[in-house]
This record gives structure tokens, C-alpha cells and sequence, in this order.
């Protein structure tokens, strides 16, 4: 199934029957596959006028505790941007998906990773954050919806699906888990109260600065247990590296073809590809700063996932970067280039 | 054992149905397969192409920029990839829609009358599968059944009756 | 000892944060009273906007969901889709409604979305101050229009209902006015109606309620109600504009 496909049919399978969107290249699969499937399971596909619109519709369907989704690419998402920071501000849980493409401003329609500073540390106005994961295969795409729709649902703040356009338009086989959807309690839902309890308030306005700044603590102290708890992160080959890459998503693949490269000429070279971009698996890149004797970053964009690198290596170790921007993908040869380069400097 | 196969076209020629028969061909042997199309905003006519990986082994890139399979129909395409085979590699080009012969040293390049050919026999719109025979044929990177079955996957359930013509078409191009 | 007035039921033991002469109150009582008459409030949701009303989810008894400014209708269609037995309604002010919120009001209209529209119209900006509002007349003097309102550079006022009715997808558009007795009385006749069609499922229904703001047009309670009378009713004319079970005037 193509990945774009694959993410639609696993949130189907997660108990999603809601889907809110609004057409933009390269993630329209999701919205025609939901457009497809959502009338015969009595769920709901609206394609909204707006992106501003869908994510707000996402906002009133979560409120009532429904399993709801978004999806979109990056120009889509800044428009969504509005809507994700109320969500999180009234902790509510939704999954929003940005299969990302190159920017800034219209940018291009290929693949891109220039929205994770976006995605990990500025999705909207305010102190908040999102769960954010990264697939680097469709299965992973299919497994990871139903990780974040029970994630969101746990820690009740938006989970965000971050792929590219290489993941939304490409082909592999995928295994749909025989696991069922984890729905739980939600007696914060705006159901109507139907006289059986007070009247429940999805609300994100706090005027006292003392009432809001105990809301965004409290917030911010679950946030700790889930960086606590649910950080996802693969390592490969690190325990002997002399040299760490660390790459996301489609990025990650192109990563390990070198990885496999450097290691055929005899390089002792490692991988750590993050899964959930927030949490940030900043103890493991720590860990293999203490061993390693440098580290590379490698992204579809001109380096941001490179300074929450920086910051767990916290200088024990030098941080290099290599990245193609605008739609353009690194090829495995110019990353094992890279390799080359630093290994010289390593020896 | 891993292949990586390129193909590429103008959209309409079925550039990535052929990339589907092969992926989904590559499934049914019990690889580890990746299609990945390149998308524009052109949805008919402009160049098409397609990367498929067919591998033992987890698939890293699925992006193919050096191929060692190639199946080429239309110029822009040929100038563009013809010199991106690895050496070793096989070349499939359409010789109706390409009249260029560029010799790649250590490339075996097979061109084949394949639109031509096609339309003499009745298998119009089919080129695709025609070279996709010959490629099949000379390089054998999968088995005709297992193709056979990519080609049962990859045909809509709607259009069936196009699945004998495109075993046609594969029989005809492993023939030349 | 009998008694001669009561709060409605679904109104909450919140003080309103209303200036004095506002009609929100009016507006709030004649909402409250209607869930009340048709006995939903046990199954309403509510979304409040951004603007005066603000925090009418401490007002109302029935759950409430405060929404970004202007995506009230919005708000509404997910909560409604998710909830299609629900009584669901939007209370919204003229910047909320006809500024920001244009896209999300016409599109909620035109796809019929089965929710109920309670539309405060007072031509200004309240909670920010007094600023011109997309319903603001020409000439009326505001904080961004000091000179008046000029419409060769601010444009014209928009007439909601008139617009509205024009898409297939309204079932009732209707403007009412809160400056009298007669008219409130007319106005919970509307706000009543646009609830009984959500409830028989027949689309969407919004009542345009022409209300004062006396502290920001800079005038007394009383004198704000004249004004409404010269100045409002006659840009803003009342009466049904759309009405699929055919009454339109």
C-alpha cells in the first residue's frame, strides 16, 4: 500500500471515524482514502474550506472524546497552526498528520524534513508541546498511528504524525497489527451533560496569570512523565562507533545504506534514529557521546534536528551536519562522503 | 541479492504500473520490496518515474539513482538515466520512441521496437510490458510466474480481462 | 409565596461580566430559556466565541467549548458530525462572525450543517475597546474609524442574513432586534425556531440579533436603544430573509 494509504487505513483500524482535511500535494491519498472508506463505516469525512477550518472541526469533534484526525503538508499545517495551539491549550487528544514538503512559503511539492523545528518546538503559540513521531517505513507509519492515537488519548495533547513525501507516495508491504483500538475514559468530554454530572468546559482562556501559569505547570509535569516513559529511539551498530549519524524518517534509510557502506570498508560507524521527535531521545544520544568520537547529523533540511543533537551531546563530543534542502534527497554515496571526511579527521 | 530497477517515461506510457507488477512480483517471491513513484503536478504527460527495490535484505534507500535494471520510454528520460546504470546493469529502451544508440561500457542496452511491436500484434498500450518481458528475459531478476502473479496484483479488479494481454505482452518481450 | 420571575434553569449562578445596558444579558436569558422550553439543555453543547461573550461557557449550564476567534461554526461541525443527536449552537459577535469567522459562517451555511447560529450584531468591537466591526455603519465614528467610517476606504457594512440567505444549504435566516419589548418578544420566537429545526434535522438556522453597546458607542443605556432604532433598523431591517418551510417576507 502506498504510505499515505497505509496511515489512512490504520487510523480506521485505531477507531478514528472522524476526518476533517483539505486538499494539498503530497498527502491527498489520506483525504481520498478517508473520502472512500468513512461513508460505509458510518464515520465522517468532510473536506472543510480551509485548513484553518479542518483543524478546528478537529478541536469540535475531539472535545466530545471522538478519535479524530487531521492530515495536510506543511503549508497546510502553518494554516493549522492556530487550531493545534487551542487544542493543546484545552488538552485535548487528535492526530494530525504533516507529510512535509519542501518550503518556505509555497516551497515545493517534494520530499522535506525543514518542519521540525515546527513540529518539535513551534506548532502554535504558547508553552506547550506535541507527541511527535517520525516512521521510516510504512509499517512503522501504520503502527505509529495507533501508538499516537493512544498516546494522545493518555496524555490528552495532539499527536503529530510527521512524514514526508517520500513515505506518503511510496509502495511497501505492510502488516495491519491484530491489536484493537485502547479507547478510555473521557469524563472531560462536552457530550451534554444529560443531567447525570455538572456541565464539563473545553475551554483554554485563563485571564487570572496565576490560575493559567498553575495550567501550564500542570501541564508541563506531564510532559515530564512522558519524556520519562515514552521515548522511541533505534540504535544500530553503536556500541563499538567511533562515529554516530543520527537521522529521521526517510532520511534514516538513506543513512543506513551508507552506514552499511562504511562499515563494508571497515569504518566502525553507528546509526541513532529517533522515532518520537518529542519526547527526544536525548539520553541515548548522550550516552553515545560519552563513547563515540563524533557524531553526524543528516536531514532533509539545512539542520534543525542538528541543535537538540548538539544540546545532549553538550559538547563532549563535535556535531557535524550534512543536509539537502528544497526536495532535494541526499543520496547514500554523498552521506557516506560525509562519513569519509570526518572518519579522516577522526583517525 | 538486491535489484534496483528504474523506470521512467511520460505519464499515460504505464511507467508505474510496470514499477507495481514488478514490486508486487518481488512480494509474491518473498522479498523485501519498495515502489516509490516521483510525483508532479502533472498528472498526464509529463515524465514519469519510478524506483523499485527489490531486495533479501531490509530495504535502505528507496530512492534508485543507480540503477543496475533501467527500463526507458521516451528521450528526455534515455539522456537523462541511460548513463546511470551500473556497470553490469541492463538497459530496456524503447527503439520506436528513442533513436539514439549511446554504447555505456560494461551496460548491456537492449533496444526494442516495443510501441511498434505492440500495436503490430494487437497489444496496444502495452509497450510498457513488452520491454518489461525483455528485461524479465534477459536479466531473469524475477521468474515469469512470479511476475505473472505481480501482473494478477497489479491489474484492477475491474479491468481482469486485460490480464491475458498483459501475459501477452510479457510472453512477446521475453521472445525477442 | 408564589413566584412571579425566576432565572432560567439554564443559565448558571455566574454574575455576567456585561457593562451596564448590554443586552448580552437579554440575549443569554432568552437562549437559556429557550433550552429550558425545549428541554434540551441536558444535551446541548455550546461554543462560545472569542469577544464579549467570551466567557459564556461559565454562563450557560449545558457543556461548553471555548473556540479560536471566528471558528465557532467550525467547532460546531466537528462537535455536531461527532454528536449528530446533540443540540449544538454557536454564540457569536459581529467581528467573531462576519470578520474573521466569514469563511467558517458561509461554508457552515452552505453545506447545511445543522447547528443553531445566535449572531450578536452592535456594529463594534466590545472587548477590545470600541474598534470598527465588519457591521459598523457608514460614518460611525469607532476607535479605527475616528473620522467615521469611510466607505471609499473601509468599505460597506455587511447585512448577514441578506447574504446567508442567498446559500441552499440555510434553513432560517432571520434578524430580530432586542431594543424593545416586542422585539424581544419576536427575538425568542426566532431563537426558538432556529433550535426546532435543529431539532427536526432541517439545516442551518441563524438569528441576526441587533443588540447596543453602550459603553463603546459612548452613550447611555437608553440612549444606545434609541440609536439601535434610527441608526441600525434602517441598514439592518428586520424580518425572516430565508425560511425553507416558506415564510420568508
Amino acid at each position: 500500500m502506498k504510505g499515505n494509504e497505509a496511515l489512512a487505513e490504520a487510523a480506521i483500524r485505531a477507531g478514528c471515524r472522524h476526518f476533517f482535511g483539505y486538499p494539498i500535494t503530497p498527502q491527498t491519498e489520506v483525504s481520498a482514502y478517508m473520502a472512500k472508506r468513512m461513508p460505509k463505516i458510518g464515520g465522517t469525512f468532510l473536506q472543510a474550506e480551509s485548513e484553518v477550518a479542518a483543524i478546528n472541526m478537529v478541536l469540535g469533534a475531539a472535545s466530545t472524546g471522538k478519535r479524530v484526525m487531521t492530515s495536510s503538508s506543511s503549508p497546510g499545517i502553518s494554516l493549522k497552526s492556530e487550531g493545534i495551539s487551542y487544542i493543546a491549550g484545552s488538552d485535548l487528544p487528535c492526530l494530525i498528520v504533516n507529510v512535509m514538503r519542501g518550503g518556505p512559503g509555497l516551497g515545493g511539492i517534494q520530499p522535506s524534513q525543514a518542519d521540525y523545528w515546527q513540529a518539535t518546538h513551534a506548532s502554535g503559540h504558547g508553552d506547550f508541546f506535541n507527541l511527535v513521531f517520525a516512521p521510516s517505513t510504512i509499517q512503522e507509519m501504520v503502527n505509529l498511528t495507533f501508538t499516537a492515537f493512544d498516546l494522545a488519548d493518555k496524555y490528552r495533547m495532539p499527536a503529530m504524525i510527521l512524514a514526508d513525501g517520500m513515505l506518503g507516495q511510496m509502495m511497501e508491504p505492510v502488516e495491519f497489527p491484530e491489536v484493537q483500538a485502547h479507547p478510555i475514559e473521557k469524563p472531560w468530554a462536552t457530550t451534554g451533560h444529560g443531567g447525570k454530572r455538572p456541565h464539563n468546559i473545553v475551554n483554554s482562556l485563563y485571564l487570572k496569570p496565576e490560575d493559567l501559569e498553575d495550567l501550564v505547570r500542570q501541564r508541563f509535569a506531564r510532559y515530564e512523565v512522558v519524556k520519562e516513559n515514552e521515548v522511541l529511539v533505534e540504535s544500530q551498530y553503536t556500541e563499538d562507533a567511533d562515529i554516530v549519524v543520527v537521522a529521521y524518517g526517510a532520511t534514516a534509510r538513506i543513512v543506513n545504506s551508507a552506514v552499511k557502506s562504511a562499515r563494508a570498508k571497515g569504518l566502525k560507524v553507528g546509526v541513532i534514529r529517533p522515532i518520537t521527535l518529542w519526547p527526544f531521545p536525548e539520553k541515548v544520544i548522550a550516552q553515545a557521546a560519552d563513547s563515540c568520537k563524533a557524531m553526524l547529523c543528516v536531514e532533509m533540511s539545512m539542520g534543525q534536528m542538528v541543535d537538540d543533537v548538539r544540546l545532549a551531546a553538550n559538547g563532549k563530543v563535535p556535531v557535524h551536519f550534512f543536509g539537502r534542502t528544497g526536495g532535494v534527497i541526499p543520496t547514500p554515496a554523498e552521506v557516506l562522503a560525509e562519513i569519509e571526511k570526518i572518519a579522516g579527521g577522526v583517525q | 541479492m538486491t535489484h534496483n530497477i528504474l523506470l521512467a517515461g511520460f505519464g499515460g506510457q504505464g511507467i508505474l504500473f510496470c514499477g507495481k507488477v514488478s514490486a508486487y512480483g518481488g512480494l509474491m517471491a518473498g522479498k523485501q520490496v519498495s515502489w516509490l513513484p516521483s510525483y508532479g503536478p502533472e498528472m498526464r504527460g509529463g515524465t514519469a518515474n519510478c524506483s523499485v527495490c527489490i531486495s533479501d535484505e531490509p530495504i535502505g534507500s528507496p530512492l534508485v539513482l543507480a540503477p543496475d535494471l533501467l527500463l526507458v520510454m521516451n528521450k528526455p528520460s534515455y539522456d537523462k538515466f541511460i548513463h546511470t546504470v551500473t556497470p553490469g546493469g541492463t538497459a530496456v529502451v524503447d527503439s520506436t520512441l528513442i533513436a539514439d544508440r549511446d554504447e555505456v561500457e560494461g551496460v548491456h542496452i537492449h533496444y526494442v521496437p516495443a510501441t511498434a511491436l505492440a500495436e503490430e500484434r494487437g497489444l496496444k498500450g502495452l509497450a510498457n510490458i513488452v520491454l518489461l518481458g525483455k528485461l524479465l528475459g534477459e536479466t531473469q531478476f524475477l521468474t515469469l510466474d512470479e511476475i505473472k502473479k505481480g501482473i494478477e496484483k497489479s491489474v484492477p479488479a475491474s479491468k481482469q480481462h486485460l490480464v491475458e494481454k498483459n501475459f501477452e505482452a510479457i510472453q512477446l518481450g521475453m521472445s525477442l | 409565596m408564589a413566584i412571579v420571575f425566576q432565572k432560567p434553569k439554564a443559565l448558571t449562578d455566574a454574575v455576567f461580566h456585561y457593562c451596564p445596558g448590554c443586552t448580552h444579558g437579554i440575549i443569554h436569558r432568552l437562549v437559556a430559556e429557550v433550552l429550558d422550553e425545549l428541554q434540551i439543555e441536558d444535551k446541548a453543547v455550546g461554543i462560545a466565541p472569542v469577544g464579549c461573550a467570551v466567557m459564556a461557557y461559565d454562563y450557560f449550564t449545558c457543556d461548553m467549548i471555548e473556540a479560536p476567534h471566528g471558528r465557532a461554526p467550525a467547532v460546531a461541525t466537528g462537535v455536531k458530525r461527532a454528536l449528530p443527536d446533540g443540540v449544538v449552537f454557536t454564540y457569536q459577535g459581529d467581528g467573531d462572525l462576519a470578520a474573521i469567522g466569514t469563511a467558517e459562517t458561509v461554508h457552515a451555511a452552505t453545506r447545511g450543517e445543522n447547528i443553531t447560529v445566535i449572531f450578536v450584531n452592535n456594529a463594534i468591537y466590545g472587548m477590545t475597546g470600541g474598534q470598527m466591526a465588519p457591521t459598523s455603519l457608514p460614518g460611525q465614528i469607532t476607535q479605527t474609524t475616528p473620522y467615521g467610517r469611510d466607505t471609499s476606504t473601509a468599505g460597506y457594512p455587511v447585512r448577514v442574513c441578506e447574504m446567508l440567505s442567498t446559500l441552499s444549504g440555510t434553513a432560517l435566516a432571520q434578524r430580530v432586534a432586542v431594543d424593545s419589548v416586542p422585539h424581544v418578544k419576536e427575538a425568542k420566537k426566532a431563537i426558538k425556531k432556529a433550535f426546532q429545526n435543529q431539532i427536526d434535522k432541517k439545516g442551518f438556522s441563524i438569528v441576526e440579533i441587533l443588540s447596543s453597546c453602550p459603553t463603546n458607542w459612548g452613550l447611555s443605556p437608553v440612549e444606545a436603544l434609541d440609536w439601535l432604532r434610527e441608526n441600525m433598523l434602517p441598514y439592518y431591517p428586520l424580518g425572516v430573509y430565508k425560511d425553507i418551510d416558506g415564510e420568508a417576507k
